[in-house]
């Protein structure tokens, strides 16, 4: 295993919360690893500890054992190489615009004059140029979550973890929202971590697809979707996306941990 | 509701109400020493304008007010954060600051005015003591509201413990604290006026009174109707700033959509 070229790995990694009844298993021995400049995402039901995964990930919660690198170095808190984002913009709504996607910038004091040409541009790669003076509470929820995705890759970081970015948005500026990250990730060429409960959108974005199962929180497999890029929405009509989607549910079934 | 004709009759109610009160105490030979008409109290706030003798205590009152609201929002601001800040701090000063506070200040006042005197000073603290306690609960609060999630972004981009309160815990508190700094403007004013009765030798509350000794009932209607009239300004002074500072604030946001509805 060349691990210089792994740009997360994941060894045995477990998490147990302690709540009144007891120690409650979030995550149990979960092993994986992506590539770099991989587009993995994670599909499972609510509850099944992919939350928590991201989490550890991100470097703001400890796991209770096993190991997590993020480029062959053990995760000991919070990182500068890498922007996430969550499933609400989480927008600050004192800034405008460009100020909120320059929070990193002024985090990290990266330099605001260096960045923010970067950030001006960053905006209109998302589709968001001349929106840069305006305020968040002024664009509506597809618009903001694209401020949040800019937001996360203003520093230049080396990959990008998501977690449920598209929960919150209608059906529609979903599948739109999937169409633009699939061509900011084929520019930006960033590894990108994915959290989901969709399975048509993990499979519709990802290179690999994880599956996880609930209580306790495990990868049931580990799936390889040999679909051509750029793939267009109509590739969810298609058969092979079909036997993708139907492969996957049947091991929610099977597990008896599909919730929706 | 701003239309003319709003206007017009808002206008209208309020001569109607004023001529019904000069009418009734008229027809009913109403004593002006338990209710003067209005027209005495316009005569009465004429002569102690003109005379130089109403701007003069009221130019004391409202130093005193100022100084005591500056003095308390400091306090309140300072402790506010620290309680919020520290748990120690919290543990083991907050019970006293509650106790404090569910004293009446009122009954605090004349000790206080013999501590620091019949001048400045006593008047300036008093109000400070009542003003500053909105402001120490608002800021607690506020300071301590901060959404999970966006502290969980700060932390996600390495964000030091500083960084987190100066870039999202404190802008986050301003609606709080500026709802702090309206109630504190009003608390400051009867603070000085509270502590004018008790002893003063200038001031608004003081000139209340000497005129109630001497029976001059016009008389305090008329600086009733100033402190009234103060208190208003003081408080649209402060929306101002509210406005000013929190164009981002959900419900001052709601405030300036309704008002360009109604426009």
């Amino acid at each position: 295993m060349a691990v210089a070229t792994e740009a997360i790995t994941v060894r045995h990694l477990s998490k147990t919360y302690a709540t009144r009844d007891g120690a409650v298993a979030a995550l149990e021995r979960t092993t994986f690893s992506v590539g770099e400049g991989e587009f993995v995402a994670v599909v499972g039901p609510s509850g099944c500890g992919k939350s928590t995964l991201l989490k550890i990930l991100a470097g703001i919660l400890a796991s209770s054992s096993g190991e997590a690198l993020l480029r062959g170095t053990l995760i000991a808190g919070p990182r500068r190489d890498i922007g996430v984002v969550f499933q609400s913009p989480v927008l600050f709504p004192w800034r405008t615009v460009l100020d909120n996607v320059l929070l990193p910038v002024d985090v990290q004091r990266l330099g605001r004059q260096r960045h923010e040409q970067f950030g001006v541009d960053l905006l209109a790669l998302v589709g968001l140029k001349g929106f840069e003076r305006k305020y968040p509470w002024e664009l509506s929820g597809g618009m903001q979550q694209r401020v949040a995705i800019t937001r996360a890759l203003v520093h230049d970081p080396a990959m990008l973890l998501m977690d449920e970015p598209f929960g919150a948005l209608d059906a529609m500026t979903r599948e739109h929202m999937n169409l633009e990250l699939q061509r900011i990730w084929m520019e930006k060429k960033k590894t990108v971590f994915f959290i989901t409960h969709s399975i048509p959108e993990a499979v519709f974005l990802a290179d690999r697809v994880l599956v996880m199962t609930p209580r306790p929180g495990r990868i049931v497999d580990d799936l390889v979707i040999k679909l051509p890029r750029p793939r267009p929405l109509d590739v969810m009509t298609t058969p092979e996306f079909g036997t993708y989607t139907r492969h996957i549910r049947a091991l929610f079934n099977v597990k008896g941990g599909l919730d929706a | 509701m701003r239309s003319p004709k709003n206007v017009a009759l808002s206008v209208l109610l309020f001569c109607a109400s004023v001529g019904a009160w000069e009418g009734l105490v008229r027809l009913f030979e109403v004593p002006a020493f338990i209710l003067p008409p209005p027209s005495q109290v316009a005569l009465a706030l004429w002569r102690g304008f003109s005379s130089g003798l109403y701007l003069q205590h009221l130019s004391h009152t409202l130093l005193e007010t100022m100084l005591g609201f500056i003095a308390g929002s400091a306090l309140g601001l300072i402790l506010g954060t620290a309680v919020a800040l520290s748990r120690p701090v919290e543990f083991f000063l907050y019970p006293y600051i509650v106790m404090f506070q569910s004293l009446p200040k009122v009954a605090l006042a004349p000790l206080i005015v013999v501590w620091f005197g019949l001048g400045l000073t006593s008047k300036v603290i008093n109000a400070a003591l009542i003003a500053f306690f909105p402001l120490l609960v608002n800021t607690m609060v506020g300071l301590r509201s901060a959404d999970e999630e966006r502290v969980s972004l700060m932390r996600s981009l390495a964000a030091s413990e500083r960084q987190i309160f100066w870039m999202l815990r404190l802008p986050n508190s301003l609606p709080f604290v500026m709802a702090g700094l309206d109630v504190a403007m009003i608390f400051a004013l009867i603070g000085a006026i509270v502590a004018e009765f008790v002893g003063a030798q200038k001031g608004l509350g003081m000139l209340i009174q000497s005129m109630n000794f001497n029976m001059d009932v016009s008389g305090q209607f008329s600086i009733l109707l100033i402190l009234s009239v103060v208190g208003l300004l003081l408080n649209r002074g402060v929306m101002m700033i509210r406005k000013r500072v929190l164009f981002w604030d959900p419900s001052e946001k709601e405030r300036i959509d309704q008002e360009r509805v109604s426009a």
